[in-house]
């Protein structure tokens, strides 16, 4: 066996390795879709209850997806949950009386928080918090809320 | 009675002996190893016979495995009417799990085995002796190049193999039948975490790199130097690899994943 061939075939070997490991770092896992702290700004959102939303969740303003969830705290003050979303630069003009909703893709999908612009002249700015807030639907509430309001019901017929 | 317990003892006793030998085998080929990099083209030799000729096979199987899991992934999750997730179930399996561990087990079979049997022979012709009669260091010359060798390859091929099987996945789930080829994509991007699985993956390969290397360059070189010991040794090999590498990895999965 000839030095050219061993040499041709392990430098295949290693450059096909590298390109999987590359493929797997960028086609497969979400480096493709990570956005860097140079090119987003954050906004706050206090909810009243997050349900099953997790950082890294994804932020969409019209279904389109702007940003993600960058951390989630509780404050102790006003006992409520702080959501921190980390926006795109270029999605960088939504109004001051922006409202942001917690909602669930799917019957069983993962939680999301919806964006929806409001009309206010003044734009949002990096740290800004987002005044209107719609927490996530609990199912064992809504149940309960049905529940409560089927037995109230039923007395008048 | 006391023939039994001598027997026990005997084995115990054997069984550290081995232990120990593994182990020092280890310590003198690592001392070996800042000498041997000045010589890269002895690593290069063993990278062609250990990594590129095991390349086929980890080709053609990823390809396979990756296809048998998108025809399978696909009959059940299309009840649920999941079947975008197809491309999240192929991608999370291999790259944590089926990558490094089939990847390892074939690498055993077909290069670890040809290693035990190669340097066992050696022993057994007396072509290890006959080097340090010539003040020519086996361990440098002849063990650590390989064991250099499959301890590259080893992650090399995993990842080769985890992103042949997902591009497998992909040919049987998109193109034959019918999913969503965005879907499949883009809820593969959101589930797969860099750091959590696919680095993750990758040292799971090296470990078993190491290991795999070790197994097979100590059982040749702790063979019986006759036809029937290199026989032994190199189904002790394939076994004791297997074995190895699939005990370590319920550790690793436990240690990475177990929260």
């Amino acid at each position: 066996m000839n030095n050219r061939t061993v040499e041709i075939g392990v430098g295949l070997f290693v450059a096909l390795g590298i390109a999987a490991l590359f493929m797997l770092a960028m086609q497969v896992s979400n480096l493709g879709t990570f956005i860097s702290p140079d090119d987003s700004y954050l906004l706050k959102a206090g909810f009243e209850n997050i349900g099953g939303l997790k950082v890294r969740s994804p932020v969409t303003v019209s279904g389109v997806r702007v940003g993600r969830v960058a951390a989630i705290d509780y404050d102790d003050k006003a006992y409520e949950a702080v959501v921190t979303l980390r926006i795109q630069s270029r999605y960088d003009d939504f109004p001051e009386d922006t409202s942001a909703s917690i909602f669930t893709a799917g019957l069983l999908g993962e939680q999301y928080i919806a964006l929806e612009p409001g009309g206010s002249m003044e734009n949002l700015v990096d740290g800004d918090r987002l005044q209107l807030t719609q927490s996530a639907l609990v199912m064992e509430q809504i149940i309960g809320q049905f529940l409560y309001s089927t037995s109230a019901s039923k007395p008048k017929e | 009675m006391l023939d039994t317990l001598q027997n026990l003892g005997k084995a115990t006793l054997g069984f550290f002996q081995r232990l120990g030998r593994g182990h020092l085998f280890l310590l003198q080929m690592f001392a070996t190893i800042p000498g041997l990099l000045m010589r890269p083209r002895l690593i290069l030799t063993q990278l062609y016979t250990v990594g590129v000729l095991t390349l086929l096979i980890i080709l053609v199987s990823g390809l396979f495995v990756g296809m048998v899991m998108g025809l399978q992934g696909y009959n059940t999750l299309v009840d649920f009417g999941a079947e975008d997730s197809l491309g999240v179930m192929v991608a999370l399996s291999l790259v944590r799990e089926l990558g490094p561990v089939v990847a390892a087990l074939l690498f055993a079979g077909r290069a670890g085995s040809a290693l035990t049997a190669e340097i066992g022979l050696m022993k057994a012709t007396e072509q290890l002796s006959g080097m340090e009669m010539m003040a020519v260091d086996p361990m440098q010359r002849v063990v650590a190049p390989r064991f250099l060798a499959s301890f590259i390859s080893l992650p090399l091929l995993a990842a080769i193999f985890s992103a042949i099987g997902i591009y497998g996945g992909y040919f049987v789930g998109v193109d034959l039948l019918g999913v969503d080829d965005g879907a499949f994509w883009a809820q593969m991007q959101d589930k797969v975490d860099l750091h959590g699985d696919v680095y993750n993956g990758v040292i799971k390969s090296v470990v078993f790199g190491f290991v795999a290397g070790w197994i097979a360059l100590f059982e040749g070189y702790d063979a019986v130097p006759t036809a029937a010991g290199v026989s032994r040794a190199t189904t002790r090999t394939v076994v004791h690899t297997s074995l190895a590498v699939l005990g370590l990895d319920f550790v690793l999965t436990a240690l990475m994943f177990g929260d």
